[in-house]
């Protein structure tokens, strides 16, 4: 099958979490990513998206992102996102993904 | 004067091995055999050692004999309560009568040479039974040479169409065969059928019905024509008490029109989008009687329609419990659509489980699948009849597969980048093309690998257009609607449903329409709407 195998990794940082995603973000992805948020999540702060190493989003993806969301606003967490591209910046804009969540322009934001 | 007479085991061939010159003859004897259930074979059994044929009271043809011969002593040679031949002795040389001392050396002698005879009837027997398996051995590899070299070397390959087709030789090898006949134009013929009897005669005559066929198939038009005129020449031909069961179908492989005639042959099961159904047109196999009439009758197959053809070594394989598979677990398992594109392989493999692990295939096992997998790339290019000046950029079709969305969208950004359009825009066709091709995949087509989608990009001055085909009969393509993202992250709606929201947002505009059974879903990007 086309694309690469979703990953994703867990550091901490100053301000929070980073999860690296990296591949595709579809229905595939569902398990890695609720696994790295349970990850993300032992650590306090706001836990960042990094979608830098992500090649492809699609509406299974985008239920993925939702899911770990609704998880996140369950437990008052605070999630946002960095490194999407423009093509995909618009796609959250669309469908209000960035209404919920701070997407950040660079990476610093993880720093 | 010493004979040693030989029986077989088989107590209905009495064999003479001839004369064993232990003492010098005094004259040749003609082999005396001893018939089964003879007098003398009772007495000898009885006896057990030499008896002096003048003592004999009873009579029988072979005791006559011996006595017209001069025989004075017959000696027994029984292994394991069997007779296996006996010594006829002469008067000695001396003219003295035998004593008993002559006749306790022969006994011992018979006893020593009964056991050497009884190993030499075994190997005998078991070197005529390996010589016996050798030549059947050679007889079914000839047969199989015979059919496979028959047999078709590739699959027709007609876009639009999928065939495929399975053959495997019981080990008796039958007479089962297939064949595929290009008459020309969108024409395709299609043969099975099935010779009576094993082996090399079946082979045979399955050669010369193919070679028949083959012939009279190019004349004629029409399939019914073409079983009555291969009946008539086949008639004086085939050996008696041997026919030939075949179907023969003519499928117009652009109008989908499948026209048939059955000489005695299984019924082709076709299998559409409303369940499976027996294509039945009557007619007697082929080489029993001259003059036999062939129905002929058409089936029109839509698009996903499938057509399976199957040799009678399928339907009447048994399970250990002796039961048949029969007509109706084929049309179930027929009916059965799945995942798999290899539908020979999913009933071979469910014919297997039946029969169970381990046991010897009865009888040749044949299929031919042949499935109207689309005209979804000509569903798409129909779907927009008035484009003037429109041209077409690429048309292709994938299969149902996860994952061939992606195909897809690279090979329309193949051409589509070089047709212009800004790279937000691009982006967002692209993400649009994805997410429609796995609609079609996952919805239109169930996941069916079988069953293709269409995808064609045209363009004209105005706009860029790609069309999405799938086959999904009936399914309606739901109204867009906007997801409520809130509720969603409140746990009170699935996560899911956002591919046709994104779709809309996506484009410029997006038609919808269903042509022949396909839905076909179009997206267009205006080229006035670039930045």
């Amino acid at each position: 099958m086309p694309g690469s195998e979703f990953r994703a990794a867990v550091r901490q940082t100053d301000k929070g979490s980073v999860v690296q995603l990296l591949g595709t973000v579809n229905r595939d992805a569902k398990e890695g990513m609720e696994s790295a948020y349970e990850d993300a999540k032992i650590f306090s702060g706001e836990i960042l998206l990094d979608f830098s190493g992500v090649d492809y989003i699609n509406s299974t993806g985008i239920a993925v992102i939702v899911g770990v969301l609704a998880m996140a606003r369950a437990e008052e967490r605070e999630v946002g996102a960095f490194g999407l591209t423009d093509h995909y910046k618009e796609v959250f804009e669309i469908t209000r993904l960035a209404d919920f969540m701070h997407i950040y322009e660079d990476a610093s934001a993880g720093s | 004067m010493v004979q040693l007479t030989r029986r077989s085991k088989k107590s209905d061939e009495t064999a003479e091995a001839g004369i064993a010159p232990s003492v010098s003859p005094t004259r040749a004897l003609d082999p005396v055999e001893i018939p089964p259930g003879d007098t003398l074979e009772t007495l000898l059994l009885s006896v057990g050692g030499p008896v002096e044929v003048s003592s004999i009271e009873v009579d029988s043809p072979t005791i006559s004999r011996l006595k017209e011969e001069g025989i004075e002593l017959v000696v027994p040679l029984i292994g394991q309560g069997e007779l296996l031949g006996a010594l006829y002795l002469g008067q000695r040389l001396s003219d003295q009568p035998y004593s008993t001392d002559d006749r306790r050396l022969l006994g011992n002698l018979a006893s020593q040479v009964a056991p050497a005879m009884k190993v030499a009837q075994l190997v005998r027997e078991q070197q005529a039974e390996a010589k016996e398996r050798e030549r059947i051995e050679q007889e079914l590899q000839v047969a199989a040479l015979i059919q496979q070299t028959l047999l078709p070397k590739e699959l027709p390959s007609i876009p639009g169409w999928n065939v495929d087709a399975f053959y495997r030789p019981a080990r008796a090898v039958g007479g089962d065969f297939y064949d595929f006949i290009n008459l020309g134009g969108d024409r395709l013929g299609v043969v099975i059928g099935d010779v009576t009897d094993k082996g090399v005669p079946a082979a045979l005559v399955m050669a010369t019905c193919r070679s028949m066929l083959r012939a009279v198939a190019l004349r004629h038009d029409s399939p019914s024509a073409v079983l009555a005129e291969v009946n008539e020449n086949l008639v004086p031909e085939i050996p008696p008490a041997m026919f030939v069961t075949c179907l023969y179908a003519i499928i117009d492989t652009n109008a989908g029109k499948v026209v048939f005639a059955n000489a005695g042959h299984n019924l082709p099961y076709v299998r559409t989008s409303d369940g499976v159904l027996e294509l039945r047109a009557t007619g007697m196999p082929l080489g029993l009687m001259p003059g036999m009439p062939y129905e002929e009758r058409t089936y029109s197959m839509q698009n996903g329609d499938l057509m399976v053809l199957t040799s009678d070594g399928i339907t009447e394989a048994h399970n250990p419990k002796g039961e048949m598979y029969g007509f109706s677990r084929l049309m179930g398992r027929v009916a059965k659509k799945t995942k798999a594109e290899d539908v020979c392989g999913f009933l071979v493999s469910d014919l297997e489980g039946w029969t169970g692990p381990g046991s010897e295939q009865e009888d040749d096992i044949t299929l031919v699948v042949v499935r109207r997998t689309s005209s979804a790339a000509g569903s798409a290019e129909a779907f927009h009849q008035g484009g003037q000046g429109e041209s077409v950029l690429t048309s292709f079709t994938l299969a149902s597969v996860e994952g061939n969305e992606r195909v897809a969208i690279d090979r329309v950004a193949e051409v589509v980048g070089t047709f212009g359009l800004d790279s937000a825009r691009f982006e967002k066709l692209k993400t649009a093309v994805g997410e429609t091709v796995m609609n079609a995949i996952e919805h239109g087509n169930d996941n069916d690998p079988s069953l293709d989608v269409g995808v064609e990009v045209v363009a004209d001055e105005r706009r860029v257009a790609v069309r999405v085909s799938d086959l999904g009969g009936d399914k309606v393509i739901p109204e867009t609607t906007t997801p409520d993202i809130e509720a969603k992250l409140a746990g009170e709606q699935t996560p899911r449903g956002w591919g046709l929201f994104l779709i809309e947002q996506m484009v410029d505009e997006v038609n919808r329409t269903r042509i022949n059974g396909s839905n076909v879903v179009e997206l267009v990007m205006n080229r006035e709407g670039e930045s």
